[in-house]
């Protein structure tokens, strides 16, 4: 336990310290949304400077940063400008559609690495092993942004899936049961370019480690005791090879983060990522810093989630400890 | 293949890419914004090496493309044809009276792969464009390992508190997910620039944005290089700091730069591509593979007109290479080093 609340303090300095790093980055921007404001000849250059008061833009650095703070404590995260509201409202909805699409991404990519990683662990050398060298291969050489746009395509030109969006026109009439089919008919393209992402990485990390496992001692003594091999693999490599997999785990996440950023808006999936670009091009400081630290929110909760099983599953961290 | 060979091939293909991007000016029959506005998203033209009248030609011959009545497909105006020629130069229209390696005479035009909604040449655009997608992920390859190299090598070195607020910012960068990290040290920039500016700031922003993981791979080794009996023997005998750096730990680095090269200047092209996909980086006219891509984003292109994908396969071609020589030098480096 002490391990776990160790992490939670890490996870919670790291959030304080990207808060301030990524405010002061934004912060530095030269040209704030009032900036753009100031090249309309209809708006006088007090209107400006009150607007800017108003929101207190005129303060210095440290000031404003505690103000921010203060504000992400009320849950409001400072002020959108473009949209003239707080940003905490603004974020919510957008944070909950990338947690479903990266969290249903994650759990499948790792559903379908597992087995097949263990299963590859044991085809050394043949047809499998070329076969799914050769696959991973490809997977990992075909760039997120081709990956994205291909399965585009393919929507566009079967229409068998939609082709962009998270709900039909039409979803608020719908009842429960065909409004939930309507999402998961819309997850279906943005999941499967995030899976083909990363699955390659995980099968191979999958592969490796179980390979590992495969090659200690206790493997071959059970080997020798005569328990079958499917037993073999499962019971006894598969949780030796568990630790660095769990690790990984966490690390997925972020990688999924990432990727999910473009193919969201690549998909027009209304997530974290349009939201953040919207307010980059539109110059809205706080929008943008929105999105960044909801998006190491997820990350830090992701690799506590990490070390919580980590604890679960591996009686020599447990052991460590006393 | 041995590691050997598979290390030529790969060099020798990325070598041949980059250099055709250098040679952009030469390779390409025209100017990467030289526009045909009567000619949108014209098909590949065809090359015949049989013409019109059924007769054999030594020299390939193309014929010009005139609009279907209905203005929506395109045919081939049959009645002269035009040889392709080598060695053109440009007319004394062109501001520039630059050679180029192959052309026709006007009114035909040769578009190897077709023309954008522009009518401008992919072919000439993809070359060009690779001069930007290629060498920005280069240059920030460069940077990034330069930066990280250097402050590795110091945290490793000197430890200390420099160690820990070193590490300690390392981890700031990297508990941010990457491409979230890029956007937002790029939208403390300015939005709109010259693709001049935009191509260095994209360098910039890449290249240090990513300082901290090789940063950290390089003070591991360099940790372990420094206990090493030779380098200790060596500051016995009074050796500097500097010489010790440059003489007995940075050769130990080496190594791990020149994988990490392989694995990050794809990643770092994918980069420049993405921001310059979502408008966040070189801006048109000027092509880029990304923003070139980003005219997938209309329906119609993405499901019509297949040679304005001709990028993203360039862009795979580019990422096979990168992994060929990654994996080779993998194989050559034997298990021992990461």
């Amino acid at each position: 336990m002490a391990r776990l609340a160790r992490r939670v303090v890490h996870g919670f300095l790291l959030l304080v310290g990207v808060s301030v790093l990524s405010f002061v980055l934004v912060e530095l921007a030269p040209g704030d949304y009032f900036a753009e404001m100031r090249l309309d000849p209809r708006i006088s250059e007090a209107t400006v400077r009150a607007l800017r008061v108003r929101y207190g833009l005129d303060r210095p650095l440290p000031e404003r940063y505690l103000r921010w703070v203060a504000s992400l404590a009320r849950g409001e995260l400072g002020y959108s400008f473009a949209y003239g509201q707080p940003v905490g409202p603004l974020l919510w909805p957008r944070v909950r559609n990338t947690l479903l699409l990266t969290g249903t991404a994650n759990g499948l990519a790792w559903m379908l690495a597992v087995p097949l990683g263990a299963w590859w662990a044991t085809r050394r050398r043949g047809v499998a092993d070329a076969g799914l060298a050769g696959l991973t291969a490809i997977l990992l050489a075909l760039p997120d942004l081709v990956l994205a746009l291909g399965l585009l395509l393919l929507a566009v030109r079967t229409g068998w899936f939609p082709a962009g969006g998270m709900v039909s026109l039409g979803h608020e009439q719908m009842s429960a049961g065909e409004r939930l089919r309507d999402v998961a008919a819309h997850l279906v393209l943005p999941v499967t370019a995030l899976v083909l992402g990363i699955l390659p990485v995980l099968v191979r990390y999958v592969r490796a480690s179980v390979a590992d496992a495969l090659g200690a001692p206790f493997v071959r003594a059970a080997r020798a005791h005569g328990i079958p091999e499917v037993r073999v693999v499962l019971r006894h490599a598969l949780p030796a090879a568990a630790n660095p997999l769990i690790s990984l785990f966490g690390l997925s996440l972020a990688g999924l983060l990432s990727t999910s950023l473009l193919v969201e808006v690549v998909m027009s999936w209304p997530g974290l990522g349009p939201l953040m670009l919207e307010a980059i091009l539109a110059r809205d400081f706080y929008l943008v810093l929105g999105p960044v630290l909801a998006s190491t929110l997820l990350l830090v909760g992701g690799n506590l989630l990490a070390d919580a099983l980590l604890l679960a599953v591996d009686p020599r961290i447990r052991s460590e400890e006393t | 293949m041995s590691g050997r060979a598979a290390l030529l091939t790969a060099s020798a293909g990325l070598a041949a890419m980059h250099l055709a991007a250098l040679g952009a000016g030469f390779l390409a029959p025209y100017g990467p914004t030289e526009q045909n506005r009567s000619l949108p998203y014209a098909p590949p033209t065809r090359l015949h090496l049989v013409d019109a009248d059924g007769r054999f030609r030594w020299r390939p011959v193309v014929y010009p493309l005139a609009r279907s009545r209905a203005g929506a497909t395109y045919e081939e105006d049959r009645l002269q044809s035009y040889p392709v020629l080598f060695l053109v130069r440009d007319g004394p229209g062109a501001p520039a009276g630059r050679v180029h390696l192959f052309g026709v005479e006007e009114p035909a035009r040769v578009f190897l792969l077709g023309t954008d909604g522009f009518g401008r040449d992919q072919f000439s655009r993809l070359l060009h464009g690779a001069q930007i997608s290629l060498f920005a992920g280069l240059l920030a390859t460069a940077l990034s390992l330069g930066v990280g190299w250097l402050l590795g090598t110091l945290a490793g070195y000197y430890g200390r508190w420099l160690d820990a607020i070193l590490m300690r910012s390392a981890e700031l960068f990297l508990a941010l997910p990457w491409l979230y990290l890029l956007f937002t040290v790029r939208s403390m920039l300015p939005l709109h620039v010259s693709p001049g500016q935009a191509f260095l700031l994209m360098v910039l922003v890449i290249g240090l944005v990513d300082w901290a993981r090789p940063a950290r791979l390089v003070r591991g080794v360099v940790l372990s290089a420094r206990e090493r009996n030779y380098v200790l023997a060596a500051r016995g005998f009074g050796a500097s700091d500097l010489y010790l750096i440059r003489r007995h730990i940075a050769p130990q680095t080496f190594g791990l730069l020149l994988t990490q090269a392989a694995l990050l200047a794809p990643q770092y092209i994918l980069a420049e591509v993405t921001l310059s996909f979502l408008g966040l980086g070189v801006s048109e006219p000027v092509p880029s593979w990304g923003n070139m891509l980003a005219e997938l984003q209309h329906y119609h292109v993405l499901a019509s007109y297949w040679w304005m994908w001709v990028p993203g396969l360039a862009l795979v071609a580019v990422f096979l290479a990168y992994y060929a020589l990654s994996e080779a030098l993998h194989l050559l480096a034997g298990p021992t080093s990461t």
